[in-house]
This record gives C-alpha cells, sequence and structure tokens, in this order.
C-alpha cells in the first residue's frame, strides 16, 4: 500500500509538470428525450485519475450527461444521443463497440443503493462472473475480498459475506455497491449522487472512500451538495439548463469563478 | 311487507342523513372549524343509528312474527294431519296457493280458516314489526340528534363503526370456510364408519359400485384412492409442466422484452384464455386435442386411448398459462428498476439480468402464481370428465384413461344413490382429501413466499 502510494505520489508530479492525461472526451453532446432536448452540444474533458464533479441545479443534464458516459441511456427508448464520446480516444457509441464490455470498462453507482437480492458475496461476484474474469472459486474469493475491502466494507462485513446484501445500511449497501463496481477492474466509475441517500456519517465514509479511489480509478461524481464537491474532486463543472457554464478546477471554481450564474449556484442564491 | 321494510328502512337513513348533515352545519353556522367532526359524518352517524336499530328489529322481531303467524295458521288444523314436518309444510303448500288464487278445487272449510288466519296473522306482524322499527329508529334518531354539537366526536364513533363492518365481512369470509369444512366432514366421519380410512387412503382399487340390492353381483364396493390420487397427479404435473414454462417464458417476454404497445395486445388477449368456460376447453379437449395425440401415437405404433391423461393435462396445461403468466409479469414487473440499470451498468446483458437478478428477485411472487395454477389444476373437473375418462385405472402412462378426485365426486353424486350409502358418501370423503390437499398446498406456498420475502426485499 505503501509503494504503491509513492508511485502515486510520483505520478502526480509528474502529471502536474505536464498536461494531465485524458481518459473521456465529450464533444459537442447533445440529448433529447422524444421531442425535448435535455443537453446543449455539451463539451467536456475528463481527466484520468481525478474526480470530476458534475454541479447544478435539478434537471439541468448533469445526470443525462454521465448517462451518456457509460451508455446506460441506451435503456431508455426515446433516449437519442448526438455528438461524440471517446473513451481512451475509441469512440464509446461506435457500432463496433460492444456495450457490454464498456461498461466492465465504466462502472457506475446509483443515487439509492440497489445492491442485487442476493448475499454479499454474490453481489460482488457478479461481474466478474459474467465476465468470466475469475479462473478459480479461490481466485474469485481473492476478487470479493479485494474490492471489499478498497470500498473500506470488508471488515464490517468478513463474517456475514453469505448474508443478504439488503440487510445491510443504507451507507453500508452504497459501499457495498462500490465494492461490486470495482470488483470487475474499471477503469472509470460514474457515480450519481452516491451519497443523497446516506446519512452524514455514511457520507463521510463514502467520500472518504472516493478520495482514496482516485488513486487507481478515474471518478465522475454528480452531486447536488457543494461541499462534498468541494471535498472530494479536483475539476467541477457547472451544469445549466443543459448547458455547461463553467469548467475549471475545483478550487478555483470554489474561490474565483468567473461566471457569475456559478458564484450564484455556489453561494446558495439559486437552484 | 318486509320490501316496504325496507324501502321505509333506506328512506329514514338517506333523511336522517341528510337532517344530521343540515343540524350539524347550522350549529357550526359561519364557522365551521368549530365542529369536531365534519357535518357529513354527524349524518352519516345518524343514519347508522337508525339503519342498525331498524335492523335489529327487523332481524329479532322477524322470526318471533314468522311463529306466532304459524301457529295462528295451524291452530285451527287436525292435529294429526300437522304431527310431522311433512304434514305441516303440506298445509303451508296449501295455504300460500289458496291465498294465491291458484288452489286446485274447493278447500275444507278448515283449510280455509286457517288461510284466513294466516293472512290477518301475517299483515299484523308485519304492521306491528314496521311500526316496531319505526319507532325504535326514531327514538334513536331522537337520542343522536340531541347528541350533535360542536363537541360531539361523530367521526370517532363512524371510523368505529366501519371498522366493525369491515371486520365482519373477513368474518363471513373466514366463517364460509369453516362452514364448508364442516358440511364436508360430518358426512367424512359417516363414511369412515363404514369404510376403514387405512383401506381408503391405501387401497389400490377404486370401483365404488355397492349392491343396492342383496342379490346384486359384481358390486364389491372397493374404495381405495390410490388410483385418484396418481390420476390427479399425473394429470396435475402434465399440466404444470406445460403452464410452468410455457407461462413464464410468455411473463418474461411480456416483461421485459415485449413493446409497451405489444404488451397492451397480448396481456388482455392470454387472460381470455382464463375465461374461457372449462367445459368449452374440455370439448376442445375431447375432441380436437385427444384424437390429435391417438392419431399421432398410431404413426409412432403407440397404443393411445381415445381418453387420455395426456391430453387433458395438455388443455388443462393450456387453461392455466394465464394464471402463471398474468401473475408472473406483474411480479417481474414489480421488480425495481434500480436493479435492472445496476446490472446493466455491471455490463451484464438483457438476458444475464434476467437470469441473474430479475426472475431471483421475483422467485416468491412466481412461487405464488404456480401454487395458485396448481390448486386450479388440482381443483378442475370438467377438462378431465370430457377428456381423460373415468376409468379408475392405476397407472403412471399417460396414454391411459386416467381419473381424478374432482371426476369422482361429480360421478358419484349424479345418479339415483341412497344418501346414506358407502358409495354417496365417499365422494364427501374425497373432497375432504382434496380439501386437505389444496390445503397444504397453499401452505407451502405461503411458507415459500414468506421465506423467500425476508431475503428478497
Amino acid at each position: 500500500m505503501n509503494m504503491l502510494s509513492e508511485v502515486d505520489v510520483e505520478k502526480k508530479l509528474h502529471n502536474s509538470s505536464n498536461q494531465p492525461a485524458i481518459k473521456m472526451k465529450g464533444e459537442n453532446v447533445s440529448v433529447f428525450y422524444g421531442a425535448k432536448q435535455a443537453l446543449f452540444e455539451v463539451s467536456l474533458d475528463i481527466r484520468e485519475k481525478e474526480v470530476t464533479a458534475l454541479i447544478g441545479p435539478s434537471g439541468c443534464g448533469k445526470s443525462t450527461f454521465l448517462r451518456c458516459l457509460n451508455r446506460m441511456n441506451d435503456t431508455i427508448s426515446i433516449c437519442k444521443i448526438t455528438g461524440n464520446i471517446t473513451l481512451d480516444e475509441r469512440d464509446i457509441y461506435d457500432p463496433k463497440i460492444d456495450v457490454v464490455q464498456l461498461r466492465a470498462r465504466i462502472g457506475m453507482v446509483f443515487q439509492k443503493p440497489n445492491p442485487f437480492p442476493k448475499s454479499i458475496f454474490e453481489n460482488v461476484a457478479y461481474g466478474p462472473r459474467i465476465h468470466g474474469l475469475v479462473k478459480s472459486k479461490s481466485h474469485l474469493d481473492e476478487i470479493v475480498e479485494k474490492s471489499l475491502q478498497r470500498a473500506g466494507l470488508f471488515a464490517e462485513v468478513k463474517d456475514r459475506l453469505h448474508e443478504s446484501g439488503t440487510g445491510l445500511s443504507g451507507g453500508q449497501q452504497q459501499r457495498l455497491c462500490i465494492a461490486r463496481a470495482i470488483a470487475v477492474s474499471p477503469e472509470v466509475i460514474l457515480m450519481d449522487e452516491p451519497c443523497s441517500a446516506l446519512d452524514p456519517i455514511a457520507t463521510a465514509k463514502v467520500e472518504e472512500l472516493i478520495d482514496e479511489l482516485r488513486q487507481n480509478y478515474t471518478i465522475v461524481i454528480v452531486t447536488h451538495s457543494m461541499q462534498q464537491a468541494a471535498r472530494v474532486s479536483q475539476r467541477t463543472a457547472m451544469f445549466h439548463l443543459g448547458n455547461i457554464v463553467e469548467v475549471g478546477d475545483t478550487e478555483m471554481m470554489f474561490t474565483s469563478p468567473t461566471e457569475k450564474r456559478t458564484q450564484d449556484y455556489i453561494t446558495g442564491r439559486f437552484g | 311487507m318486509t320490501a316496504t321494510y325496507f324501502l321505509i328502512l333506506a328512506l329514514l337513513t338517506v333523511s336522517l342523513f341528510l337532517v344530521g348533515r343540515q343540524r350539524a352545519s347550522s350549529l357550526a353556522g359561519a364557522e365551521p372549524s368549530s365542529l369536531h367532526s365534519l357535518p357529513s359524518y354527524h349524518g352519516m352517524f345518524l343514519a347508522a343509528l337508525i339503519a342498525l336499530s331498524m335492523l335489529l328489529v327487523y332481524v329479532l322481531g322477524a322470526p318471533l312474527a314468522n311463529r306466532y303467524v304459524e301457529a295462528q295458521a295451524l291452530a285451527g288444523i287436525d292435529p294429526a294431519t300437522i304431527a310431522d314436518g311433512l304434514g305441516r309444510s303440506a298445509v303451508f303448500r296449501d295455504i300460500h296457493s289458496i291465498l294465491a288464487g291458484t288452489y286446485a278445487g274447493t278447500a275444507s272449510p278448515e283449510l280455509a280458516n286457517a288461510a284466513s288466519a294466516y293472512s290477518s296473522a301475517v299483515s299484523l306482524t308485519g304492521w306491528l314489526l314496521l311500526i316496531g322499527g319505526v319507532a325504535l329508529a326514531l327514538a334513536a334518531a331522537m337520542m343522536g340528534f340531541r347528541l350533535i354539537g360542536p363537541q360531539f366526536r361523530a367521526r370517532n364513533s363512524v371510523e368505529r363503526l366501519i371498522k366493525y363492518v369491515l371486520l365482519a365481512c373477513s368474518a363471513i369470509a373466514v366463517l364460509t370456510t369453516i362452514g364448508i369444512v364442516f358440511s364436508v366432514v360430518f358426512e367424512t366421519i359417516q363414511f369412515f364408519t363404514k369404510v376403514s380410512p387405512i383401506d381408503f387412503l391405501f387401497g389400490l382399487q377404486w370401483s365404488p359400485q355397492t349392491a343396492i340390492r342383496a342379490d346384486q353381483v359384481g358390486s364389491s364396493g372397493a374404495f381405495g384412492i390410490v388410483p385418484l390420487v396418481v390420476g390427479t397427479l399425473l394429470i396435475t404435473v402434465i399440466a404444470i409442466a406445460v403452464a410452468g414454462p410455457l407461462g413464464l417464458f410468455a411473463a418474461i417476454y411480456m416483461a421485459e422484452y415485449a413493446s409497451p404497445r405489444t404488451r397492451a395486445i397480448v396481456k388482455p388477449i392470454l387472460e381470455i384464455l382464463a375465461g374461457v368456460p372449462t367445459v368449452v376447453l374440455g370439448f376442445f379437449a375431447a375432441l380436437t386435442v385427444a384424437p390429435f395425440i391417438r392419431g399421432w401415437g398410431e404413426t409412432f405404433g403407440l397404443s393411445v386411448s381415445s381418453e387420455s391423461a395426456l391430453a387433458a393435462g395438455l388443455v388443462m396445461g393450456m387453461m392455466i398459462i394465464p394464471f402463471v403468466s398474468s401473475l408472473s409479469d406483474d411480479v417481474i414487473n414489480a421488480v425495481p428498476q434500480s436493479l435492472r440499470d445496476g446490472s446493466y451498468a455491471m455490463g451484464a446483458t438483457k438476458s444475464e439480468t434476467i437470469k441473474k437478478v430479475i426472475l431471483p428477485a421475483a422467485l416468491p411472487g412466481i412461487v405464488s402464481a404456480f401454487m395458485l395454477a396448481i390448486s386450479r389444476a388440482v381443483g378442475e373437473t370438467m377438462i378431465v370428465v370430457m377428456a381423460a375418462g373415468l376409468a379408475a385405472n392405476l397407472t403412471f402412462n399417460p396414454l391411459e384413461a386416467v381419473t381424478t378426485f374432482t371426476v369422482q365426486i361429480k360421478t358419484i353424486l349424479v345418479g339415483d344413490q341412497e344418501f346414506d350409502s358407502a358409495k354417496t358418501l365417499s365422494a364427501f370423503a374425497l373432497g375432504f382429501v382434496l380439501f386437505f390437499f389444496t390445503l397444504v398446498l397453499n401452505f407451502i406456498a405461503l411458507q415459500i413466499v414468506k421465506r423467500y420475502r425476508e431475503q428478497y426485499d
């Protein structure tokens, strides 16, 4: 663990000297739900191994944008998407791309914890099983344990791995969902208001976890809480009415936003 | 007279409702919030008082009145002719036809007197009942009317009354079930005094013909239900083997794959199948499916009887498809969308999601759908009568004729038999066993549902 963080620190130093790598890139993304347009030509770069926060008032299109990144909008039949989204410079809407493989590379955590009605173990083992990532039972055990450890849940549940995941508390359920997402070793994790159904203590734990996960994963998080965006993210994008108002380093955004709307929203004057 | 009584009851109830409401709102005046309960609750309170007191008078008074009328009518009749119930009811039939003017011939003066005594007693008791009911109702209304006021908690009283009405409704359902059980149990016990329960439950031969006359031949009477159990199970298993997969897969298609438009068309059509009268399905089984199976069997050199368990089972399976599909469809739809999203976001395909997330989550509901379908199949009669035959063969071969509990019950009770013969009574014993069987089935289903519901929620 120590070794890892040292390497990471080095990498960060390295990154800060150069331009940080771009993991995902959205260009002129528009989304239509039937006749209604929810996003208007939005462009946003997601930097590798950083936390990007998407903020903005309700209905501003931030969740819609997030769901474009792993093509979850495909499950909504009336939804139509134009523009370009790339992952490692490959178009994810390319017909040659298999959405199943794409989603194995881009994990997602939802607003409301949604563990499957299975045991804790089976919840985490779900992804590795369907993607055929496991060679043996012991390998699967290892993956499950590692994922739960990374999600900071292992110590709490190690004696009851075979009890139902739905019996956990809300915060534990959400960390279980995070463990489930990282069990398939994704490169990007999308989080759609992951703490909005949690109490402050559980929220603090999840935020701490997000900060740790940043070492290994690229994270995009939608949040309604300004403080949360300030605490966990390195970059922030402010959405309003289906457009991006402003993008920048989180520190900059929260101390000296260039746009008046951002300032008003952050200080609580609207939204 | 009864009709008039209830008409007046209804009129009084409605008008006192209006009076109570009016009174309450006039007491409230310009300030409706000064009342504890809304005016309509005061109205309902009065209405309930009226209706209940009039019903009470009727329930208590009507049997008394009836007894009085009978005593008046029979007073002048020769005691010898009315010594037993049969004689008494004959006299009353005569009285009724005299009063209706349809009596054949001329009535004896004795009978004519009885008729006029009867009719005057009827009208007297009718009036008494009406006056008593209305008097009590008005007294109750007066009392209730005085209670009406800003502090009076009419709402609480009305809501308590509603609770009792609801309780009474559920009590009726429960009591009916108990009544059914008892009506069967007594006859069953009587049957077991004639045939030992061991022979009944474990006997391998079913031929319920008992000798009516001592010299009759070939009517030994064997009451072993094993062939019936086997026949019932055989047909039920075939039916579930048809309806289970078809119904479940149809449900999965409707819930997960079909567009809302397709679903809106397909689901009602499937449900029509549940509404086809079983007699009609019986025709279909006997005239279409059974000959088809026989012809098909012959091409393979199999001997198929023209009435077969397979034909009945197949058609019964078709009949219960909607039970499985419609209920399963509902429970699959009830699985939260968030679970589907969670699975898709993990990169699962649609079929993986259905297999590993949705079906396990919907399992309790699916199990209860299956159990309901099985109960329906076990209790089904007409299709089996028409397509599976009456022969109580002890066989597991679906190509032979078999018979079931329900078919035997129907066969035994149709036709002339002494009511206390072992043959007739055996129908009740069969009914009891069938009832017990479905009860156990329901119990198991409930347990399964309960057990999995704790886990999947």
